[in-house]
């Protein structure tokens, strides 16, 4: 019957706005920028949801949250059982609120997207996150009954700690070993501060502690103990060892002191606390003209870290035009507005240092775009003769990463692709070698948290088979 | 935490450092080196590794108080913590039967030569160990050396003992004794790590030398260690530390060495005035 249909509601067509640090204030810190929905607004901003019986977002998420059932608690004021729906999927959901690429994913998918904005989801994850933390009240998820098997996690990232997570729920021993001296891998060396607290990522660590995981710092599988030796005392392995040696363009003067992978960069600034030396033993350069070479979210990170200290002028240099940035709009936005100058459609060709070996000057090209490549996107072509020169003094080289070479190098049996990726199956994460498993950046080189967290659902799925004897 | 057992000045400068690590200890072999942090809001810091002992868990280097960080390592005593001490990292030094190697040492190589020298002797070589030092106050562990090799020569900036000179001597050392060397293994400074590399070139002594860059990871991520080896971009953590000292590009090195020189010295300011460099 008619009436007993809810009245079609009128499209909420507008987002509401995340509040930010004002751009001003925030480059003289690097306090998060993006402060959090206030509980109205998120209720506002939930609302919009249209309750799909076929949610599509569900699908564009790579751990399947079950988005409309935490929206709907949203609506209900039911943060609570709001957060209790998303951990069902997510271990690390004020993490992924906070990184994820959700305009690529969930919310691409978004039914209201088709109309207006689509709903704010990563905002929304993000709030019910921070609501229970605020909350005081972490609730614990229902553990299985131990089955008495012991894996071992190589690293403590987004890969390993979904492992973790997964598995502790369903009854197993986990020991996590991690090479650096704090927990997260990328999460605390590579985001910085100002998208990504740390304080965040502990408190995630924390809870994996709090589930059972033991942790074991500075230990470097593969030469602290081989991956051989792990395995006779675990039952299974799985490798999420991270992002390995940074990638660099190839071209004269990368050598030259000034020259820094973002790798390098953002590790002096985050894990390290350079901002904060000699208070903290590690430096960091403080220098006057910075250029950041690429145009992803890690060259976003390290250009806008580099105006929080203190250059004078910081210039981004990619090679096509603003359409093609692989950084999330969000934060190119946030680059501009803080001051980031954007030298598109340039590719350097050469870096130039003065007599005592440090840099002074970059030598770029311009370039055009011409057909798409086997990327989709328009390939950039130099225009020649157009050489021009920069004066900067430092470069940070962000282009990517290849996965980390230790475990390879150290596992006899362990398959690795040409580019020096771990090789596993994609449907369960397994490797060439028997018992071991592995996810995250060590078999993709570098991509995004979320899909080292997939790869560490699939994996965490097919170890519990493994170990349960369902194969 | 890491219990330090020992810690004392065995020469002006140079410190030896022993830590119960018995992970360490069981996996580290020659030429390899532990990353270290000092202090809890310390840097990383990589050390070469001189002795170890797996049945007491220990792992023993000699460092030299350079800066802030080697500072503070300096003034541990035993029975006190340190937060990280990982490792081992870095491929171990190569251990064959070469015929005829040459183990050179100065300031912290005096220490980390030592376990290279040991497992060459083992492996049937003829070892000679060569110590450069300024004077001879400077020198230490002559005895453990003398034990694991076949002769030891010593150069002294100030002649107080062995020859009087320094590295460039060699070569006519060891014509003298009537060594050619299969091998020339270099553990010390950059700039002997360097020289010796000069010299042995035309006389065609392949020369391995133990490179000591910048690094804070120490595990193949952040690429501040890389440097030029045959005109192509090698990370000394993963790749290294041993390289071929005549296909190293050295000024290029010894620039990268020196970038952070301010750094390194500003916690060692006891006041706000102007230093004179």
């Amino acid at each position: 019957m008619a009436e007993e249909k809810p009245a079609k509601r009128i499209l909420d067509v507008k987002r509401r706005p995340m509040p930010k640090q004002d751009h001003l204030e925030r480059i003289k810190n690097f306090d998060e920028v993006a402060l959090g929905y206030p509980i109205e607004t998120a209720v506002e901003e939930a609302s919009r949801c249209l309750d799909c019986k076929n949610p599509l977002c569900q699908q564009g998420c790579p751990v399947g949250i079950d988005i409309p059932g935490f929206i709907r608690h949203i609506v209900g004021r039911e943060f609570a059982a709001g957060i209790r729906k998303i951990k069902q999927t997510n271990a690390l959901p004020a993490i992924c609120g906070r990184v994820c690429p959700q305009e690529e994913q969930c919310e691409k998918m978004c039914v209201v997207g088709k109309k207006g904005d689509p709903l704010a989801i990563g905002r929304l994850e993000r709030f019910l996150a921070d609501w229970e933390a605020a909350s005081g009240k972490l609730e614990m998820p229902e553990k299985a009954s131990k089955t008495g098997k012991k894996v071992a996690i190589v690293g403590a990232g987004p890969a390993g700690v979904t492992v973790a997570n997964d598995l502790l729920i369903l009854g197993h021993d986990v020991t996590i070993f991690e090479a650096l001296h704090e927990c997260g891998g990328v999460l605390v060396y590579g985001i910085p501060e100002f998208r990504l607290p740390k304080a965040i990522v502990q408190r995630e660590v924390d809870y994996v502690q709090r589930l059972g995981a033991r942790i074991r710092m500075d230990f470097i599988v593969g030469t602290t103990k081989t991956v051989d030796r792990l395995l006779e005392e675990y039952d299974a392995l799985f490798a999420g060892a991270g992002a390995g040696l940074p990638w660099f363009m190839d071209i004269p003067g990368e050598n030259l002191n000034g020259v820094y992978s973002a790798n390098e960069y953002l590790t002096r600034v985050n894990l390290m606390k350079g901002y904060r030396f000699p208070e903290y033993g590690t430096p960091v350069k403080r220098r006057s003209r910075v250029a950041v070479v690429g145009g992803g979210n890690v060259a976003m990170d390290s250009a806008r870290t580099a105006i929080r200290l203190g250059a004078d002028e910081v210039h981004l240099v990619y090679r096509r035009s603003r359409t093609e940035l692989p950084a999330r709009a969000e934060e190119a936005e946030n680059a501009e507005e803080e001051g980031v100058i954007f030298n598109l459609l340039t590719l350097p060709v050469r870096l130039i240092g003065d007599e005592t070996g440090w840099l002074k000057e970059m030598e770029c090209l311009e370039m055009t775009l011409g057909e798409p490549d086997d990327s989709g996107r328009r390939k950039p072509i130099p225009i020649e003769g157009s050489n021009f020169r920069m004066p900067v003094d430092a470069v940070v080289i962000a282009i990517g990463n290849s996965p980390n070479p230790l475990l390879p190098m150290t596992t006899p049996g362990l398959e690795v692709n040409r580019k020096g990726g771990i090789v596993t199956d994609p449907a369960t994460a397994r490797t060439s070698k028997a018992r071991v498993w592995a996810g995250g950046d060590v078999v993709r080189g570098a991509a995004t948290v979320i899909s080292a967290m997939g790869d560490g659902r699939i994996a965490a799925a097919s170890i519990h088979q493994y170990l349960t004897g369902q194969t | 935490m890491y219990d330090v057992i020992e810690r004392r000045m065995i020469v002006p400068n140079l410190h030896e450092l022993t830590v119960r690590a018995p992970e360490v200890a069981e996996s580290i072999r020659p030429g390899q080196f532990v990353i270290v942090r000092p202090d809890e809001l310390g840097e990383r810091i990589p050390l070469s590794v001189a002795d170890w002992d797996r049945q007491a868990g220990t792992v023993t280097s000699i460092f030299m108080q350079v800066g802030g960080s080697t500072a503070r390592l300096a003034r541990l005593k035993p029975g006190e913590f340190i937060p990280t001490y990982a490792g081992p990292l870095g491929k171990p030094t190569l251990i064959d039967n070469f015929g005829t190697v040459l183990c050179v040492g100065g300031c912290y190589g005096i220490g980390s030569i030592y376990p290279i020298a040991r497992a060459l002797k083992k492996a049937r070589n003829r070892v000679y160990a060569f110590l450069e030092a300024r004077a001879a106050y400077l020198l230490y562990w002559e005895e453990k050396l003398a034990e694991t090799s076949d002769g030891v020569f010593v150069v002294t900036r100030d002649g107080t003992k062995g020859r009087k000179g320094h590295i460039d001597r060699m070569p006519a050392m060891m014509e003298e004794a009537g060594i050619t060397p299969n091998l020339v293994i270099v553990n010390g400074c950059t700039f002997l790590l360097m020289r010796t590399s000069e010299l042995t070139k035309p006389l065609g002594w392949k020369t391995t030398v133990s490179m000591n860059p910048i690094m804070i990871d120490g595990t193949g991520m952040c690429g501040v260690c890389r440097l030029s080896v045959s005109g192509k971009m090698k990370f000394a953590c993963v790749d290294g530390p041993d390289f071929d000292g005549h296909e190293i590009d050295w000024p290029e090195f010894l620039a990268r060495r020196k970038s952070y020189n301010l750094e390194e010295i500003d916690p060692l300011r006891r006041s706000s005035a102007a230093t004179h460099f």
